[in-house]
């Protein structure tokens, strides 16, 4: 195919990407855009295989890795799309480290070399080439052993706690240093040894800076590991100079960038001191000076029932804890239940309420919940002080009011689900514990709280049950 | 005097950041793990990139990792589009 028709091509390809996340702006026109997504795709690589040779081994390698992929999208489980979303993003990582290295290989493959001035030697790069080149390996490999780490710790196969050691930032930093060092290096004397030395500090350097970063902080990192790959096939892209990878890295790399800033915002959190690792401490230490005995008040998931079947409106606030007690299809199960006896039920979202970016919207999904019922943060919280009932299920530090009223307490400032304005609020919990950020919350000690101990799953079962009589 | 190809991919890359950045604004909180799972086959568009790497003829090492590498994307590509078709599908209004 001539490279115009080539061209050509790839463009319409960008404007189906660019119509797929477009799509997104609502679930109705989502599908649809999905669909544009796969279109783009197979003209991109219809096209491409015009264009090569061994066409067989191609065609091979797509089947593999193409079953591969589809086994796994049919048989993931909604809860560790987290997991899922990271090994993407490694694999896309490798990708790029090994097509830089191919390319660095044989650069007259790709139209980027320039003729030697010594005809013994092999073609060599051009210094606009080289530099590419290194920025998208680079990039590439920090993506792809901190994505594994990512998944390490989403799939709990390396342990939630972050891992720090004295002077960390300054390892990092010199690691740092030396792999652009290294890069320039290769960019002056275009060889092997700058190049694998670059690409092995990369490597570790991807290890290091999202090893230190705690469990909760993750839907921070997959997005923003997310970013990192699209700028890694964008990099990729720059190297052989090719619009189709530019494009589709540059749409990948803003709409992780966007994801980032959304999560890092919903947790109090800038976005420099996570572009820089190391983030999510000190705030566990945090120890309860006097610890005075608070009381509160307790009742039990027929209490529950009563009250809820007696309001006018409830709004559910979900946490996490509730997918980990496989709780959601009993929840829409009792909110059903409740609608048919006239009560108004919606379902509060805080951003962070799940592992990633909108999880918990695909956990409530996953268990029939009507969209219609699932509401943003933004949307719902001037909502709280006209309703009747809250049930927080599964959820703590998003809800907790000393983020709105205590300048001393480490997640002041974070935006949360304004349950406390509610005229009473059922929050079902297995203990006292604290949550995540380990900070004690003001709500349960409320005289219009009511404490329901116990397991999310059994608890609302137990609603259920007495919502049947 | 000839514009060098690094300045065009720069513009061509800026401008898809734009793009990418309304449009992804635009995009609901509500199907953000969609997003982020077609992302995912997006940037499986890097198999464009390892297609190229595996094309030259004569079978070495650069073909070699490049047909890996277009294992690695094909997943991506796959396991991206279809895991998102499958959220979406779960998607539903009020169910009569």
């Amino acid at each position: 195919m001539p490279a115009n028709f080539v061209a050509l091509a790839y463009l319409l390809a960008a404007v189906l990407f660019i119509l797929a996340l477009k799509g997104l702006s609502s679930p109705v026109s989502a599908q649809r855009g999905n669909l544009f997504g796969m279109m783009g795709m197979a003209i991109a690589v219809l096209t491409t295989l015009t264009i090569t040779q061994n066409i067989i081994y191609i065609i091979l390698a797509i089947a593999v890795g193409g079953v591969i992929g589809a086994v796994v999208a049919k048989r993931i489980e909604m809860t560790a799309m987290p997991e899922l979303v990271a090994a993407m993003h490694s694999l896309v990582g490798l990708a790029a480290v090994l097509i830089a290295v191919s390319a660095f290989y044989n650069p007259a493959a790709y139209g980027i070399a320039q003729p030697s001035f010594f005809s013994q030697a092999k073609p060599t790069l051009h210094l606009s080439s080289r530099i590419e080149l290194f920025i998208g390996a680079f990039i590439g490999a920090i993506t792809f052993t901190g994505s594994i780490i990512a998944f390490g710790k989403l799939s709990g196969k390396l342990g939630n706690k972050p891992l720090r050691f004295g002077g960390q930032h300054w390892v990092n930093l010199l690691l740092g240093v030396a792999m652009i060092g290294f890069g320039i290096a290769f960019c002056i004397t275009p060889a092997w040894t700058p190049f694998l030395i670059m690409l092995a500090l990369a490597l570790l350097l991807g290890v290091l800076l999202i090893m230190p970063i705690g469990g909760a902080d993750m839907p921070v990192v997959v997005s923003m590991l997310n970013a990192y790959s699209g700028f890694a096939a964008a990099g990729i892209g720059f190297t052989l100079n090719n619009n189709m990878l530019i494009i589709a890295g540059a749409l990948v790399g803003s709409s992780g960038t966007i994801l980032s800033y959304i999560m890092c915002r919903a947790m109090n959190r800038s976005i420099i001191n996570v572009i820089f690792g190391g983030f999510g401490e000190g705030v566990a230490a945090e120890d309860a000076g006097a610890a005075v005995q608070k009381t509160y008040r307790s009742g039990s998931a027929e209490d529950a029932a009563f009250m809820m079947s007696n309001a006018d409106s409830v709004i559910i606030v979900p946490g996490y804890g509730l997918a980990v007690a496989r709780a959601q299809h009993a929840i829409n199960e009792m909110s059903t239940l409740l609608m048919q006896q006239g009560v108004k039920v919606r379902y509060a979202i805080h951003p962070v309420a799940g592992r990633m970016p909108g999880h918990m919207n695909v956990l409530l999904a996953e268990a029939e919940v009507p969209y219609e019922q699932v509401e943003e943060m933004d949307e719902i919280n001037n909502e709280f002080a006209d309703t009747d009932v809250v049930l927080v299920i599964g959820a703590n530090d998003v809800v907790n009011p000393a983020a709105k009223t205590d300048p001393a307490s480490p997640i002041y400032g974070m935006p949360i689900l304004e349950a406390h304005k509610a005229r009473t609020i059922l929050v079902v919990k297995r203990s006292m514990a604290t949550g995540y950020a380990g900070l004690d919350n003001e709500l349960f000690y409320l005289d219009k709280s009511m404490m329901i101990f116990g397991d999310a799953k059994k608890v609302v079962e137990d609603v259920i049950k007495s919502l049947q009589h | 005097m000839g514009v060098d190809p690094i300045v065009t991919n720069l513009t061509v890359f800026v401008l898809a950041i734009v793009v990418g950045y309304h449009v992804v604004w635009n995009v609901t909180p509500a199907l953000h793990t969609p997003l982020m799972a077609v992302t995912n086959a997006v940037s499986g568009i890097i198999i464009v990139g390892a297609m190229l790497a595996a094309g030259p003829m004569q079978i070495d090492v650069g073909t070699v990792l490049g047909l890996l590498a277009v294992m690695l994307a094909a997943v991506n590509v796959f396991g991206g589009f279809l895991v998102t078709q499958r959220m979406l599908s779960m998607f539903r209004k009020k169910n009569k």
